[in-house]
This record gives C-alpha cells, sequence and structure tokens, in this order.
C-alpha cells in the first residue's frame, strides 16, 4: 500500500486545518534561529489522509476484531464507557498545572484509583506516576535503592530474578544500577529455593518476581521466598504483569512483597494502543514509604492537594514532566467503578476458567503442556517441540498460520526455558464459543502440520503481506520513506 | 457479570470439560493462608472513611456501578475543574486538534491492538509509525526516530543514556551539562533516572533567561550538553554557537525541542557547523489534548552514528518472499526482550496511540498547518503580553526574543494573582516562584491560536482588577 508520502502533491492541503496568521508573526525573531526550508510532511487533502489512515487500521489485529491470546499481556475487552469517561471535556481540556483549587475533580478521581489500589493489593501506599510496567519497575527498585542508603547499608550491588523473568526485569535493575544475578526455575515451574537460598547474601538487594510466574504457574512457595530474601536483608519486588490471576483473591503484600507496579492497560482493561500508553502505578509497604515517586494526592481538610518533593524528602522525585498517564488512570477508575468488588474476584475466576478451559481442551485435542501438573492460572504454556521434531515446523509457523484462522497468535518462545513454546492466555471477556474456535483452529494446523508442513512455513496465506523477512529488515536499515528514484 | 459473557450453562460445560466441580476448585494451588478472606471492602471502600465520604457513588456498598452511572459519577467530577481558559504553556500546551485525529486514533483497529510482534497481522500500526518516523526525521533534521518514549522528561534521559553510552563509553568523563533554562521538571526526571548510573550532571548557568555564553567552560571534559529551544521561558537560545562551543568540547548535543515550533525554527539536526546529534521533546503539540499532562508521547530523534543507541521500538521497512513491501520491528537485539540486562534501555510499552494521533495530525496539518498554528500561537503572545505589560507594574522578565511563551515580572506574588485569576474564568500562566525563587513574582504565560482577542483582552482586565485589589 502507498505511503501517506507517495499520496503528497506539492501545494496541497487541508485548509481547513490551518489557523489564520501571517509570516509576520515572526518578526522580530533572529534570522539564524529560522528554519531555511520547511519540513517535507505530506501535503494531502483532509481526505486522502482520513482514508489512508482508515485503510491502514484494516490491517491490523485488535481486540475488537480478533480474538488475542497474547500470553502475559492480558488482551482483554477495553470497555468504551470507560474510553467516554476519560474523553470528557473536562478532563480532556485540563492543563497538568492547574492550581489544586480548579482541580479538585481530577484530583478526587486520582486519589479515589489510589485508594482503590491500595486496597486491591494490601500496600499501605500508591502512587499512580509510572508511565508503563517497565517504569513501575524502575521506580520500585529506584526505591529499594533509595531504602538500602538512606540505612547506610552500601553493600547491596545485586537484584535476583528468576531465570524466567520479564525481560524488563534484568534490564530495570541494570538502570538502577545493580547487576543482575538469575535463580533457577525447577521442572514445575517454581523457584528452586535451594538455588535461591545460595544466591542471596549482604550483596542482596532485592528479588523481583511475579505471581502467578511467566511458567503460568501459581509460585507456591511464595512466603518461603520472601522469608529467604527478608533475612538476607533484601526487599521484594511483585512484578504485576499477572495480577489478572488473582485478582480479588491474593494481594501480594500477603505473599510478603514489599513493593509493586501493576499494568493497568493488563489488569485494568485500558487500551493497548498499539504499544501503549500504559501505565504503571507502584504500591509500597511501610519501609518504602518514605521513597514513594511524587506527585501523588492526599486529601487534606480542605480538599485534595498534590504530594511533592518538599512534602516527601526521601522521594526519589519524579519520573515524567507531570504526573503520569492521566488519561489512563481515568480509564481504570471507570472500570474498576463498573466492576465493582465482586466483579474484581470474577475478573480472576473467570480469567482461569477460560485458561483452564482451553488447556483442557487443549490437552485433549492432543497438545502438550509444558506443566502438565499444574493448573493453569490465567495463562498457560504448550509445548510444540514434539510437532517441531516430526514435522520440522517451528512454533513461529504455527503463529503464523494461526493468524490466517484470524486469531492473534499467542506469544512465542517466551519463557525461554521452555522450546517451542506458546504462551497462551484468554483472559476472562472472552466466550466459550471463541475458545472452541481457537481450538479448532490449532487442530486443523496440527494435522496440517502432518500432511504439509511447508503450507506452515510459507504463513501466512490471507493477510496484506506474507511473512517478512526480518534479517534483511536489519541489515539493510531503512527506518523511514525516502523518495523514489 | 460486567465484560464476562459466560452463561450458567457455559460454566457448567467448562468445568465438566476441565474436570472440576466448582471455581474455587481451579484456585486450589494457592495456600489458603494467602488468600483474602471474604471480599474486603473495595470499590470504594465502603465500611471505612477514608474515601472521599460524602462524594460517594453508589458503588460505595462495593456494588458495581453501570455505564450510565459510572459517566455520571466521573461526569461530575470532570465539570468541577472545566471552563477555564488556559493561559499556561510550560511543556503543555492548548492547541486545536483537528476532529479527524482522534476519531481515527480511537479506532478500535488502532486503539485496542498490542505492540506489533506479529508483523504481518499489525501492518497498519508499523506503516503508520515508520511514516511517523519519518515526519519526525523531516521536523527535526535528523537521520532516525524511533517509535516513542513515555514523555518529553524521560525521553531527555534516555537521550542522556544514549550520548553517554556514544560519547563516554567505558572509561570517558561521565559528565552532563544542562542547561538551567530547561524544563525544571525535564531536569529532576532526567537526574532521577540517570542517577544511579554514575552519570554527573552539572547546570550550564543563565544570564537574563538565556544561556550565559560569557560563563561555557572549555576543560573539554564533558560527554553531553543539553540545550532547550525555545528554552523553559519561551526564549531563544543561541542554538548555533551553543552547538559549536560543545561540539569543540567534544561533547554530543542534545536538543530538547518543541515539535511544532520546528516548523518554523532551524531543526537542531542543523545548528551550528555540524548539527546536534540528538533531539528530544513532547510529542503533545501534535494531536495530543492537554489531559493533565498525559498521555502524551516523548519523540527521541538521532543522527546516524547513534541509532544503535536508540531506547525501544524501531521499525523498518522489508519485503516478503514475493517482494511485496512490508514493515516490521528491527534492530531487536537492542530490546530488553532479546538482550535483558544488556538491553539499551528497559522501556517496552510506549506511547504508540498518541503516536498514531501525532502521525494523523502532522498528515493532516503539514508543513503549512503546523507553520499557521506555531505563528498564530506567537501571535496570540505577542497580543497578550503587549495587553498585560500595559498594566501598571507588570513587565517582561527578560529582555529577548520570545517564541509563543514569555515570562513576565508582577507587582504581586503569582500563586496569589493565579487563584484570584480563577474567579474570572482564567488559568493565567504558571508561577515561576517553585523552581525559580530567584526571579522574584513571575509568572509564565501562553496564548496559543485557540485563545481568542475577546479571551486575551479579558484576561487583560481581569489582571488589572487583581493587581489592583
Amino acid at each position: 500500500m502507498s505511503t501517506i508520502f507517495d499520496l503528497s502533491q506539492p501545494g496541497r492541503n487541508a485548509a481547513a486545518q490551518c489557523a489564520r496568521s501571517d509570516g509576520a508573526a515572526l518578526a522580530g525573531l533572529p534570522e539564524a534561529a529560522l528554519r531555511t526550508a520547511p519540513p517535507a510532511l505530506p501535503e494531502v487533502s483532509e481526505l486522502q489522509a482520513v482514508r489512508h489512515y482508515t485503510n491502514l487500521s484494516a490491517k491490523n489485529f485488535a481486540i475488537d476484531r480478533q480474538f488475542y491470546p497474547l500470553g502475559s499481556c492480558t488482551m482483554k475487552y477495553n470497555p468504551r464507557g470507560a474510553h467516554r469517561a476519560a474523553s470528557l471535556p473536562g478532563f480532556l481540556d485540563r492543563h497538568p498545572l492547574a492550581p489544586e483549587r480548579a482541580s479538585q475533580g481530577f484530583m478526587g478521581c486520582l486519589f479515589a484509583l489510589q485508594e482503590l489500589l491500595k486496597e486491591v493489593t494490601g500496600m499501605a501506599a500508591v502512587s499512580l506516576t509510572p508511565m508503563a510496567g517497565a517504569q513501575g519497575e524502575f521506580a520500585g527498585v529506584a526505591m529499594i535503592r533509595a531504602y538500602h542508603r538512606a540505612r547506610g547499608d552500601l553493600e547491596r550491588r545485586e537484584i535476583l530474578t528468576p531465570d524466567a523473568a520479564h525481560g524488563t526485569n534484568p534490564a530495570t535493575a541494570v538502570m538502577c544500577g545493580y547487576t543482575v544475578r538469575e535463580v533457577a526455575v525447577d521442572g514445575n515451574g517454581d523457584v528452586d529455593l535451594d538455588a535461591l537460598k545460595a544466591a542471596v547474601g549482604p550483596q542482596t538487594a532485592g528479588l523481583m518476581m511475579t505471581n502467578p510466574s511467566t511458567c503460568g504457574v501459581f509460585e507456591r512457595q511464595a512466603v518461603q521466598i520472601a522469608q529467604v530474601v527478608h533475612d538476607a536483608g533484601g526487599l521484594l519486588y511483585y512484578d504485576g504483569a499477572n495480577l489478572n490471576a488473582i485478582l480479588g483473591k491474593v494481594r501480594p503484600a500477603d505473599m510478603g512483597f514489599d513493593v509493586l507496579h501493576l499494568n493497568l492497560h493488563k489488569t485494568f482493561a485500558t487500551p493497548h494502543g498499539g504499544g501503549g500508553p500504559g501505565a504503571g502505578p507502584v504500591g509500597v509497604g511501610e519501609r518504602l514509604l518514605p521513597h514513594l515517586p511524587v506527585p501523588f494526592v492526599a486529601r487534606g481538610e480542605d480538599g485534595y492537594r498534590w504530594l511533592t518533593e518538599d512534602d516527601v524528602p526521601g522521594t526519589i522525585g519524579r519520573l515524567s514532566a507531570f504526573a503520569g498517564n492521566a488519561g489512563i488512570l481515568l480509564r481504570a477508575l471507570a472500570y474498576a467503578l463498573m466492576l465493582g468488588r465482586a466483579g474484581m474476584d470474577r475478573v480472576s475466576d473467570f480469567a482461569v476458567l477460560n485458561a483452564a478451559y482451553l488447556a483442557a481442551r487443549l490437552k485433549a485435542a492432543g497438545f502438550e503442556l509444558a506443566y502438565p501438573n499444574r493448573a493453569a492460572t490465567h495463562e498457560f504454556i504448550l509445548t510444540l517441540a514434539a510437532e517441531a521434531k516430526a514435522h520440522g515446523v517451528s512454533a513461529m509457523d504455527v503463529a503464523k498460520r494461526l493468524l490466517d484462522f484470524g486469531v492473534h497468535a499467542p506469544t512465542t518462545y517466551f519463557p525461554l526455558l521452555v522450546p517451542e513454546c506458546f504462551l497462551i492466555e484468554p483472559t476472562e471477556t472472552e466466550c466459550r464459543e471463541e475458545l472452541d474456535r481457537f481450538v479448532e483452529a490449532m487442530a486443523t494446523i496440527a494435522e496440517e502440520a502432518q500432511r504439509d508442513p511447508e503450507h506452515l512455513r510459507t504463513a501466512p496465506h490471507s493477510l496484506p503481506v506474507g511473512r517478512l523477512d526480518d534479517v534483511k529488515a536489519a541489515r539493510n536499515l531503512k527506518l523511514r520513506w525516502t523518495p523514489p528514484g | 457479570m460486567p465484560f464476562i459473557p459466560h452463561t450458567p450453562a457455559d460454566e457448567q460445560a467448562m468445568l465438566e470439560q476441565i474436570g472440576v466441580d466448582s471455581i474455587a476448585a481451579l484456585f486450589a494451588e494457592i495456600p489458603a493462608e494467602l488468600r483474602v478472606d471474604g471480599p474486603p471492602p473495595l470499590v470504594p471502600g465502603a465500611g471505612r472513611d477514608s474515601w472521599n465520604e460524602g462524594a460517594l457513588p453508589p458503588a460505595a456498598s462495593g456494588e458495581a456501578m453501570s455505564e450510565m452511572a459510572m459517566l455520571r459519577w466521573m461526569g461530575e467530577r470532570a465539570e468541577r475543574d472545566a471552563g477555564l481558559a488556559c493561559f499556561a504553556g510550560a511543556g503543555c500546551y492548548d492547541h486545536h486538534v483537528p476532529a479527524a485525529v482522534w476519531d481515527i486514533a480511537g479506532r478500535g483497529e488502532f486503539m485496542t491492538a498490542y505492540t506489533p510482534y506479529q508483523a504481518e497481522a499489525s501492518q497498519g500500526t508499523l506503516q503508520l509509525v515508520f511514516e511517523y518516523q519519518t515526519m519526525m526525521c523531516e521536523l527535526t533534521a535528523m537521520d532516525a526516530s524511533n517509535a516513542s518514549v513515555y514523555d518529553g522528561a524521560s525521553g531527555l534521559a534516555e537521550a542522556i543514556l544514549m550520548a553517554v553510552r556514544k560519547v563516554a563509553r567505558k572509561t570517558g568523563p561521565r559528565r552532563v551539562l544542562m542547561a538551567e533554562t530547561l524544563h525544571p521538571h525535564y531536569r529532576d526526571a532526567a537526574r532521577n533516572i540517570v542517577a544511579n548510573q554514575g552519570v554527573e550532571i552539572e547546570t550550564l548557568p543563565m544570564a537574563q533567561g538565556r544561556c550565559d555564553l560569557r560563563r561555557l567552560p572549555d576543560d573539554g571534559a564533558v560527554a553531553a550538553v543539553v540545550l532547550q529551544q525555545p528554552n523553559f521561558f519561551g526564549l531563544l537560545e543561541d542554538a548555533d554557537r551553543l552547538t559549536d562551543w560543545a561540539k569543540g568540547q567534544g561533547a554530543a548535543v542534545i536538543g530538547v525541542v518543541n515539535p511544532l515550533t520546528l516548523a518554523v525554527l532551524k531543526p537542531p539536526g542543523q545548528w551550528g557547523d555540524a548539527g546536534a546529534d540528538i533531539a528530544c521533546g513532547d510529542g503533545q503539540p501534535l494531536g495530543a489534548p492537554m489531559s493533565s499532562g498525559g498521555p502524551s508521547f516523548g519523540f527521541i530523534c538521532a543522527k546516524s552514528a547513534f541509532t544503535r543507541q536508540l531506547p525501544g521500538r524501531i521499525i523498518g521497512q522489508t519485503e516478503d518472499a514475493s517482494g511485496r513491501i512490508g514493515y516490521s520491528l528491527t534492530l531487536q537485539a537492542r530490546e530488553q526482550h532479546i538482550r535483558r540486562g544488556k538491553a539499551t534501555s528497559n522501556i517496552c510499552t510506549n506511547q504508540g496511540l498518541l503516536v498514531t494521533a501525532g502521525a494523523v495530525h502532522m498528515a493532516l496539518m503539514g508543513s503549512k498547518g503546523l507553520a499557521a498554528a506555531a505563528c498564530a500561537s506567537r501571535a496570540n503572545t505577542l497580543r497578550l503580553v503587549e495587553r498585560l505589560c500595559a498594566i501598571e507594574g507588570v513587565r517582561p522578565l527578560f529582555p529577548g526574543p520570545f517564541f509563543h511563551e514569555c515570562a513576565l515580572a508582577l507587582p504581586k506574588p503569582a500563586g496569589e494573582v493565579l487563584d484570584a485569576l480563577l474567579d474570572h474564568g482564567i488559568l493565567g500562566g504558571v508561577s515561576l516562584a517553585r523552581h525559580f525563587p530567584a526571579l522574584g513574582d513571575a509568572l509564565l504565560v501562553c496564548a496559543t491560536e485557540k485563545r481568542s482577542a475577546e479571551e486575551i483582552d479579558a484576561y487583560g482586565q481581569a489582571l488589572a482588577a487583581v493587581i489592583a485589589e
């Protein structure tokens, strides 16, 4: 399909979008500060732009169009009501530095969300400012560092993560100036407790983990793990990526975690937007309270007010220009209000029911579960190693072929320790018929793998493009459009 | 059940397939002592007085609200803050956003897609971001753009880390000079984010609201210099001279820029003899509503020598087996999901939907539309400053040309003035008291193309009345 630049014609523009102005407005500015030639942006009509981007949109898979069982990403329905609420003019038009007196409505919403997240996690306080999960992780580990430093405990240089952890965990630890030591996970998907005991020591600043783990199973030794790390003087970080499995049922604070982040774009149904924006609020227990990132909202006698560096002298400070992804926070609050308390429990009930059902049906259809002795949580792992060996088709081939059935592929090759794996997370918002269709598609593909494996290796066959050459993309770097010729 | 489609018959059949007799049995592996004992009050805090009493929605009892009830409850709060004429800028601006921008960005196909890992099923987002990267390279006169970072301030931190990795490598100086005239929140956020990686940040001092050209160090031990153009006070720096000086010190130059102004101002890639190395900033003026400061998107563009230092997603053009052009995530070996602890950044989710809006915005506006919005904003700010400075005791704080923001000296504390202006329906700007107490009673004002002549005049009348009180 043409790019917007291919549609461009010199001298054309969307005139209704031009504010009235004249070049005289630039009078008085030094010549040297001005641009000599305008940037070569597209010159198109309003209709051309609208049609181009509408046509592009049709080339996307999205929850609104397809089942999207992408493990660890919690691709649930994004309620339009929440989108409407966050798009109310009073919210969209609020300037971030408006005085508190003119911001009580907005601040009341943030305060409500802070309180709600405190209750659902068991934490003592919440700051909403981190703008995505990885920034929440950064905030959490930076707080761990600030805590040790404030105590004069300067020898703790290491963060532990299970070897199945999300890549953001080690990357975050390094951004916070730590080295990373990985701890093995055993054959049942639990952390190897002996390996953990051998790994902790006076150098341990903390441990980062999810629960349920990235293996799609509940870490049964959570309390013992916390004990080992705490006894060594370290703190525990909860990566909230998998909270959907236990929402309303288990509070991370009760598992011994000192600090956590939540992915509101997962558990609280805010849209993923083709790669964001997200929101990664952090919650802390009493020990890390003095270090929370600012700003956050407090309620005083005469209304809500911001707490800033002046109120929280031990803070790790601000991590963005203003107060995080406010519009996403409002969507999450709207979703929570529509769920109510009992609705939170039902999220995990049906997220787990759907995953367990899908796992049972796939197993019955002949697929191999990576952890057959364990209960599925909100997600589970298939290993396609047997299919790969028998027919020479990889998990990636099966994933690409699934796209032809109008199903987004599950997460592939993660966690890395399970060969040829699919991490499958259906979420609670899918109906049974949709899950059944997925099983049928998988069964058909398994049959194709025997009969015509090449058909899988060259999939997809029905999308706007065939399998794309990633190697070429990296080798002949072309990162922007250039005029032909 | 809100957003859960299961009928009792579904539930029963599914449990039978699994081979358990209740949903509770699916949670049997969770140790009993970890489970919440009965539903605690949650939404929003029934039985506790910590939560906003007096303004509680029906859900106070923990019940779900219908969409209608939720919208009413949120609507009351949105309404409470609405209706001010906005004369505040300081990194977030009240520009017109064409109606088509969010009609398109709000389409489910864009809004409810994930990060485009499955390229063949994500060509819409991928091509759009490829087009966005091209537009940003054009605006900044740089060679490469990533697919966004969170916002301008956190993006600056990433830019600093890029520069330090490239310039200082393992043994060079990890010293970064940051202009005092940079947005103070950017300074704080960048410092907080790079704090634990051994980067030393020093301030490049200002004189009369601009970088002091007489106090530029020349010891050569600098990895990067950070400038903002227009700077926090809306003033124009001598970007050419500062760039030439910094390059002479062996430092990388990072330009923090407002993308709208680049329709008319010299792009960072052309500053001085060699150009800046990295341009970053906040994309909010390109199609994002103010929305309390987020979400917007941060952008980072760089000269080709720095491409492999870029954080986060980058889209590249490639083809399929039959030679059809397509787009995919590329240079992924920089990223955390491949490289883990050795990645260029921990960033994963970025601000994709705002980039979608930004690309549509730029396509609709074109360079002509962006220039018109920038010029109209400058014209309005000139008019505003003239109007306000006609009031006894109000004057520009600094000499020299400003773009579309201006710092004013007031005869009264800015906080008091701003508070009193609220009663006139005016958000009068941003007080400089907190970050620049030495500047006395000062206010940063901005009038975008959306402010009418009547609103500007009303501000003048209100300010005169407030100062006379």
